[in-house]
């Protein structure tokens, strides 16, 4: 009896101690957030949508049922068809899946290279500090779309060449990002205090810095993988997205343009669906930048 | 006195800034020996913090240390690698920082904290280690070892994170504990409840501390010895008692007129007339002439050496006998 009370007891505790580690607490504060809530309802449909849509895709993307073109919606095909007969809701999902790997790959190339020259320049100053920050200066003046333009031309339209055409002139946010969050600690008292105490600055940069600046990396993630989303389907409008027959939210909302009095249901779904998933990253990346600094603007 | 644990030998610091240099500690020059506990007083800026912490390697970046030597059990702190600093650091060498609200991680855990002292230091494996942390925080007087262990810094009040600062620091029982005014942050039941606590770990470890403060009651109630600072030099450093007797500089009688003494009506505070000097520049003369009553040209133009006083006392001030007589 004595050890069931105890044994209860025990998990209170337990419960008890896991509501205040920072992690559960911005969770909690995020989930207050409903537009938040829902966002990430959406982004994570739209994350298993392209990870299992192009097999349960009713259709295959790249033939069309030249018996059925231009058809409005109806149980066939829910989302109507194209001039060639494509199914246009087999489209999304197979958009879906080219966006999501062209859109986080080219985050984390800009992310990574943010990282690792932002930290650079943070930590060590001087002239690599000057070099970094000028470069940063240099490709914020630049238009990132011309930039990402000039690279698809000399890359091609593939989808490696589109994540580094995209990532690459991304970098400088992130760097500039990280720069000013280590500048912050590094000569704050924390950092301080970990050195008094013997600690290596390896071991400061790991064990102090890295999990202070998480949540800041979180939210900098969230809000650009909407961005390069954006700049996928704009670069398909210009006509250097993906190539086609690749299904890409850009080129049918390129083609659709020009049907939309005849055939509006061609612009409504992927406009729409494309719509609602920016914004719905834009809600996720706000509930975190809550979540992560509750007293802090934006 | 046999040899000191930490002597610090005319010791030079100058800040560089795009415009100026600053000449923060200007030929520095004090000991302190096993067991003893010494009290720096001094105004901000006056080189008290600085003289500490450079010789300690935490200098800011724009800090030069131009001369001097800081022996800690014969090895010059000053010279040694990076590497054979941070092995120094926190394990022969606690230091406590003014703000415990700022000087935790807010995203670890505190008993990962204090922990980590031993870990790094390789003081102790992880089971001693994880006993010893919660035999720390039954000494510095926190109930519940066990539960708190678990908790972030966000949970506690500034006196026991003040309190976790000092576990940290003394983890790995070091031999000095420097404390950069420990109790500043706090509000001042809370600065009581620190400093005796303060007090029965040094007397129950027997280790030295060094107390930075400009809190003149804090310095005279604790410190064995006392040594004032202004202009980032030694202006008086004499026994406590010896100190509180025979005040012999202006600077020390003035610190003293400006305490406030509960329950003596009618005694006035007298404060020190103008500002702290700014520390630019080359100093030339005694660098509280300027606010000085007693001060005359000689002072202006020729900085007073420290000088024995008596036994156990020394000043640097040309007027040292004059003074000392007015106070009395």
């Amino acid at each position: 009896m004595a050890s069931t009370v105890a044994a209860t007891q025990g998990s209170v505790a337990v419960r008890k101690k896991n509501r205040n580690r920072p992690f559960v607490q911005g969770w909690r504060r995020f989930s207050r957030n409903r537009l938040a809530v829902a966002g990430l309802a959406w982004v994570a449909l739209f994350f298993i949508a392209g990870i299992i849509g192009p097999w349960v895709a009713p259709y295959d993307y790249r033939f069309g049922d030249f018996l059925a073109i231009n058809q409005g919606p109806s149980w066939h095909h829910i989302f109507g068809t194209d001039n060639v007969g494509h199914d246009m809701f087999s489209q999304i999902l197979f958009s879906i899946r080219s966006a999501l790997v062209v859109a986080v790959g080219a985050t984390l190339v800009s992310f990574v290279i943010g990282i690792v020259l932002g930290l650079w320049a943070g930590l060590t100053g001087g002239i690599a500090d000057a070099v970094i920050m000028r470069g940063v200066d240099f490709m914020m003046t630049l238009p990132g779309f011309l930039f990402a333009l000039i690279l698809v031309v000399l890359l091609g339209r593939g989808y490696w060449s589109l994540i580094l055409a995209i990532g690459i002139p991304g970098w400088a946010g992130y760097a500039r990002l990280i720069r000013s969050l280590v500048l912050g600690m590094r000569n704050g008292e924390m950092v301080e205090a970990a050195t008094a105490l013997g600690a290596s600055r390896a071991h400061i940069a790991r064990r102090y810095m890295l999990p202070n600046v998480i949540g800041s990396m979180a939210v900098s993630l969230a809000f650009g993988i909407p961005g390069d989303l954006a700049q996928i389907a704009g670069l398909s409008i210009f006509g250097m997205g993906l190539q086609p027959p690749i299904p890409s939210f850009g080129n049918m909302l390129a083609q659709a343009g020009d049907n939309i009095l005849g055939f509006p249901w061609l612009l409504y779904f992927p406009a729409g669906i494309f719509a609602i998933t920016l914004l719905s990253f834009l809600f996720v990346a706000d509930g975190l930048q809550e979540a992560f600094h509750p007293k802090g603007g934006r | 006195m046999s040899e000191p644990l930490l002597a610090i030998d005319n010791l030079h610091v100058r800040f560089s800034r795009s415009e100026d240099e600053v000449y923060a500690v200007n030929g520095v020059s004090f000991a302190i020996g096993e067991n003893e506990t010494l009290g720096i007083v001094g105004e901000s800026g006056s080189g008290k913090s600085v003289t500490l912490m450079s010789s300690i390697g935490l200098l800011r970046e724009n800090g030069k240390i131009t001369a001097g030597t800081a022996k800690f059990r014969g090895r010059d702190l000053l010279r040694l690698r990076p590497k054979q600093l941070e092995d120094i650091r926190g394990r022969d060498i606690g230091v406590i920082f003014q703000d415990p609200m700022t000087s935790l991680n807010p995203v670890m855990r505190i008993g990962d904290q204090i922990m980590e002292a031993m870990l790094t230091h390789h003081y102790a494996g992880r089971k001693e280690a994880f006993e010893r942390t919660l035999q720390l925080l039954n000494e510095m007087g926190i109930p519940d070892p066990k539960s708190r262990f678990r908790n972030y810094p966000h949970e506690f009040s500034g006196g026991m994170r003040q309190r976790i600062m000092i576990a940290i620091a003394l983890a790995c029982e070091p031999q000095l504990l420097i404390a950069d005014e420990p109790t500043t942050a706090l509000d001042v039941t809370v600065q009581m409840q620190i400093l005796a606590l303060l007090q029965e770990l040094r007397d129950r470890r027997g280790m030295s501390v060094v107390m930075v403060t400009h809190d003149f009651g804090v310095a005279t109630n604790f410190c064995d010895r006392i040594i004032v600072m202004y202009g980032g030099r030694i202006m008086e450093a004499a026994r406590t008692d010896r100190f509180l007797r025979a005040t012999a500089h202006p600077y020390s009688l003035g610190l003293k007129r400006s305490i406030i003494e509960v329950g003596h009506k009618g005694k006035p505070i007298v404060p020190i007339p103008g500002a702290a000097r700014t520390l630019t520049g080359e100093p030339v003369g005694c660098p509280f002439a300027e606010r000085c009553s007693f001060a005359t040209e000689r002072c202006s133009a020729e900085a007073p050496a420290l000088r024995a006083f008596a036994e156990d006392h020394e000043v640097a001030c040309h007027h040292a006998e004059e003074v000392v007589s007015l106070a009395r």
